[in-house]
């Protein structure tokens, strides 16, 4: 079996004209398919003492054909992959809308308690009254934290939270009969994709907002497209240009009284804990971002947590299951539709009581901090974007003018001229030893830079990157051009051919793929 | 604050480099009337690791967890074992504290594994290929539904009898905005063949598990035959993928998309969550525009090297927004990895041999506890989970031996709710269970019944 080796003599050197990758610490490695073998086995499984056949004329005749490799080997081929990824604990990770934040290995040690780690789902209630009141505490703790009256647990992920919330809306609108002409979902064309596409898979129409010069709502657009067929507005806010929106408790009476929902998204929680309550800016619904705002590692892609808060208006609308209290200070659950409180619940959103184990790390999280480190944790997140933003703002292009909540947002103007873009400025910033910041987003800025440093950047961290950040800026000033059009040079793979992969999409190993 | 590095005199100083008297004029924007001027004082301050260790501790000994009792429980959930090596692979910092591979020259490590994991999500469903996961098993049917929709332009869709209720809830809450009309028929251990005769001109798919949730084994390939002799396509849903170690894939039965949940392989019981939805489906262009979430692919780099990226994103919601075929993002990458490295390590043989291990010790239970007087086995074929009919409500009678220290199985009334199904218990055997534990199952449901 060929495995495919990688050339590394051919690469362009590094910028300070010395190889930096050494072959000892960066392995080149073969698909699992290739190193593997199907007779190989790395588990050693209790030996069979019968075979019986229950399973009538169905039994696999064929083979799976799934290469399998010994423990040693195994290790070997996850930990070479491993060193071919950026991470937080490796560095800053600035981007933008993503909050990546230190991961406690306090919330990883705790998730794997037996008593929540081996507990399934379907026990007796009465076997599971721990895992209960962990879920009643992290509910109290993010109720603290909004202000609002109660919060669905289950949904899984940040936009499976913008589902319940949207959900609970619908419903609302339903039980007040106004269905069929209340269709139309407002979005701020900064919004994140997943809130046109949320409120789509609903069931609703998208009329999308613009912002106004300084980033925010354009209040005059946004008072004209209100009307008696208008469901909810979908908000983040902080907005995905770092920027709170003054206008905001206006903009939940005005959708108020026109008989609609606020949804919030709340991506953005991290900038305002302890500072304000969502509750007080008149939101009905918002998602949490376990994996954002309270530090559930982000795993490469998964998985998240959307617990979703709600307001008095739409609370009797939550979904299945929920935690209630039961008298003798114990705890129940509701998992069907004729059990006591569930007759307005909307449905289902997942098989189960949803990220157990993220309720465990997130509330780790919580307690670590307690209600005055929450509050320092948003002060200093906010306050580490603005230093950036001081940092960096006379050589950069701000997309706006004062100071930014979270994030700073700058767009390309402070490259015209160099032949550079933000795509070739971000891919230059790897071979600086960073991941690049969030770029193209929000699309009302353009050649968006979107930098969220987070809390957990100790000032000399900051320091380092402005200067990475800067002294880039001065060579695409100064035309050196291959610094920026031929990077990353340093990374384990140079730029990937993102046309040809999905012009002829390769998505598995085959045997004859090469 | 052990998590924050900023100390008060850098706070003084960076104020001072921004140009401003203290923190709270960056929140000027923040309406005065909803500002917090005592933050969160309602909720306790700082605690150390050891205190906050000692609280958890506390809440985890508070539930009678898997490994303290004799465990029969499945449903969905199953309980299997996972290499050390697993668990000890997917906490490394480069995997667990990276982002979606978005920068994919800083992010090979993540997005070959997915690839991988695609790779091996095909394998074992019998399918042209996957995706790099959904949610959980539940989820991932309800997208296969609407994905269904989409490519048939039709809005029918038929739930078999014995798919797992809740997936069933799940599939009408996230379908029902979109106009599909859902039909299906009473709960069966043994009805699932019947839905061919509700399949019309209108039905995008009919949705078929097996095992299904009372533990029969189903023949797909005549409900395959039905469906696409109407122009609809057969969604098979399996909770339990250990049983395609032993069974017919569903590719192989003429499956069109495969929903599962992954959780069997690599990931812990979590009381429910994170587990990781498996999706799979033809290798047919059409299919593959039409499919919710993420794929990873290969490609090369500048210097022709392989490489992997993420694509055909122009179906997802950062791209398409409204348009999207899916409004997932985050989906379960971590949980994709262990499921990974899991099937790494059992390959071929070691996948079958578990898959074998199971069957033997569901048959063992099934035959010792069918032997308790009242009790009878109802189903004719299975994998490694089984129905029994009692003598009493099964609800009951799972209580009482909770009560002795046995987690036997799941009354099907829990998911079911209450009604004609009260004397049914659902129970699992895996390669967990010992001899030991099954004697003392099989002695306590005597004794409670």
């Amino acid at each position: 079996m060929a495995v495919h080796t990688q050339d590394r003599a051919t690469r362009p050197a590094a910028t300070d004209g010395t190889q930096r990758l050494s072959p000892a610490l960066l392995q080149d490695e073969g698909l699992l398919f290739e190193i593997g073998e199907t007779s190989k086995c790395g588990v050693d499984l209790e030996a069979l003492r019968e075979q019986p056949n229950r399973l009538g004329d169905l039994a696999r005749t064929s083979s799976t054909g799934l290469a399998g490799l010994s423990e040693p080997e195994t290790l070997r081929h996850y930990v070479r992959l491993s060193q071919r990824n950026y991470a937080i604990d490796l560095g800053l990770y600035p981007l933008g809308s993503c909050t990546m934040k230190h991961n406690p290995r306090l919330n990883e040690k705790m998730a794997r308690l037996p008593g929540f780690a081996d507990l399934h789902p379907l026990q007796p209630v009465s076997t599971v009254q721990g895992a209960l009141g962990l879920m009643d505490e992290l509910s109290h703790w993010l109720l603290q934290i909004t202000g609002m009256d109660v919060v669905a647990l289950s949904p899984k992920a940040g936009a499976q939270g913008e589902m319940c919330g949207m959900l609970c809306i619908r419903a609302a609108i339903e039980a007040k009969g106004e269905l069929a002409s209340r269709n139309r979902v407002l979005v701020p064309e900064s919004a994140h994709g997943t809130n046109p596409a949320t409120a789509a898979a609903c069931g609703f129409v998208i009329d999308q907002i613009p912002a106004n010069a300084e980033g925010r709502v354009d209040m005059d657009a946004f008072e004209q497209k209100l009307g008696p067929d208008v469901a909810a507005i979908m908000l983040t806010n902080p907005n995905t240009c770092g920027l709170f929106e003054p206008d905001i408790k206006r903009i939940a009476d005005l959708i108020h009284q026109h008989g609609g929902y606020f949804y919030c998204d709340g991506a953005n929680l991290n900038a305002i804990m302890g500072k304000c309550r969502v509750r007080d800016l008149g939101v009905d619904a918002m998602h949490i971002n376990l994996h954002k705002t309270f530090s559930t590692p982000h795993g490469g892609g998964g998985p998240g947590a959307g617990p979703t808060v709600l307001s008095s208006r739409l609370a009797r609308f939550a979904p299945l299951p929920f935690v209630t209290h039961e008298p003798g200070s114990s705890f129940g659950l509701v998992e069907q539709g004729e059990q006591d409180g569930a007759a307005d619940a909307f449905g289902r959103m997942c098989a189960f009581h949803g990220q157990m184990g993220m309720f465990v790390r997130a509330l780790a999280y919580m307690m670590s901090h307690g209600g005055d480190g929450l509050r320092q944790v948003s002060e200093d997140a906010v306050l580490n974007a603005n230093y950036l933003l001081a940092r960096l703002k006379d050589v950069f292009s701000p997309a706006f003018t004062g100071t930014c909540m979270h994030e700073a947002l700058f767009d390309d103007s402070f490259l015209e001229g160099t032949g550079v873009s933000t795509l070739d400025f971000s891919k230059a910033l790897i071979d600086e030893g960073y991941h690049p910041m969030t770029m193209y987003f929000p699309l009302v800025v353009h050649g968006a830079m979107l930098v969220e440093p987070t809390e957990t950047e100790s000032l000399q961290s900051l320091d380092q990157f402005a200067d990475a950040m800067l002294s880039l800026a001065q060579a695409a000033k100064d035309q050196e051009h291959d610094r920026f059009t031929q990077a990353p040079r340093t990374a384990p793979s140079l730029r990937l051919d993102e046309t040809q992969a999905a012009r002829h999409p390769i998505l598995r190993w085959t045997a004859d793929v090469d | 604050m052990r998590y924050l590095p900023l100390s008060d005199l850098d706070r003084t100083h960076m104020l001072s480099r921004i140009g401003v008297q203290n923190i709270d004029e960056l929140f000027g924007d923040i309406p005065s009337a909803a500002r917090l001027p005592d933050g969160l004082d309602d909720l306790p301050d700082h605690a150390s690791e050891q205190a906050v260790e000692r609280h958890l501790n506390q809440l985890s000994g508070q539930n009678l967890n898997a490994g303290q009792a004799p465990f029969f429980c499945g449903g969905g959930a199953y309980r299997h074992h996972v290499p050390a090596s697993v668990d000890h692979l997917i906490q490394r910092s480069e995997f667990l504290t990276s982002y979606t591979p978005y920068q994919p020259e800083i992010a090979q490590g993540t997005l070959q594994t997915l690839f991988e994991f695609q790779t091996q999500v095909a394998q074992i469903t019998g399918m042209g290929v996957a995706n790099a996961s959904m949610y959980d098993g539940s989820t991932a049917t309800a997208e296969a539904v609407l994905m269904a929709a989409r490519i048939t332009r039709r809005q029918g869709c038929i739930l078999a009898p014995g798919l797992h209720p809740h997936y069933g809830e799940v599939t009408r809450t996230l379908t029902q905005t979109q106009g599909i009309q859902m039909r299906t028929m009473a709960p069966a251990i043994n009805q699932d063949h019947q839905i061919a005769d509700l399949v019309t001109a209108d039905t995008a798919c009919i949705v078929v598990q097996s095992p299904n949730v009372f533990g029969q084994v189903v023949d797909l390939a005549p409900l395959a035959e039905a469906a696409h002799a109407a122009g609809a396509l057969l969604i098979a849903v399996c909770t339990e993928v250990v049983s395609l170690g032993l069974l017919k894939s569903p590719g192989e039965m003429g499956a069109d998309i495969v929903a599962a949940e992954g959780q069997s392989i690599g990931n812990a019981l979590s009381f429910g969550g994170p587990y990781v939805g498996l999706l799979a489906c033809r290798d047919d262009r059409k299919f593959i525009r039409q499919a919710p979430g993420r794929f990873a692919g290969q490609t090369v780099d500048a210097n022709g090297d392989r490489g992997f990226v993420l694509t055909l994103s122009t179906r997802e919601q950062h791209i398409r927004r409204e348009k999207a075929t899916s409004n997932i993002c985050t989906n379960s990458g971590l949980c994709t990895l262990a499921f990974s490295i899991h099937l790494a390590l059992l390959g071929e043989r070691g996948f079958r041999h578990l898959a074998a291990l199971n069957h033997q010790k569901a048959c063992a239970l099934a035959d010792q506890l069918a032997r308790v007087s009242g009790v009878e086995l109802l189903n004719q074929r299975f994998f490694n989970e089984f129905t029994l009919r009692l003598p009493k409500p099964a609800t009951q009678v799972v209580e009482a031996l909770a009560t002795r220290g046995v987690l036997g199985g799941i009354p099907a009334a829990r998911i079911f709710g209450p009604g004609p199904l009260d004397d049914l218990l659902i129970v699992a055997a895996t390669e967990t269970n010992t001899d030991e534990d099954m004697a003392e199952f099989t002695k306590v449901l005597a004794e409670v019944l």
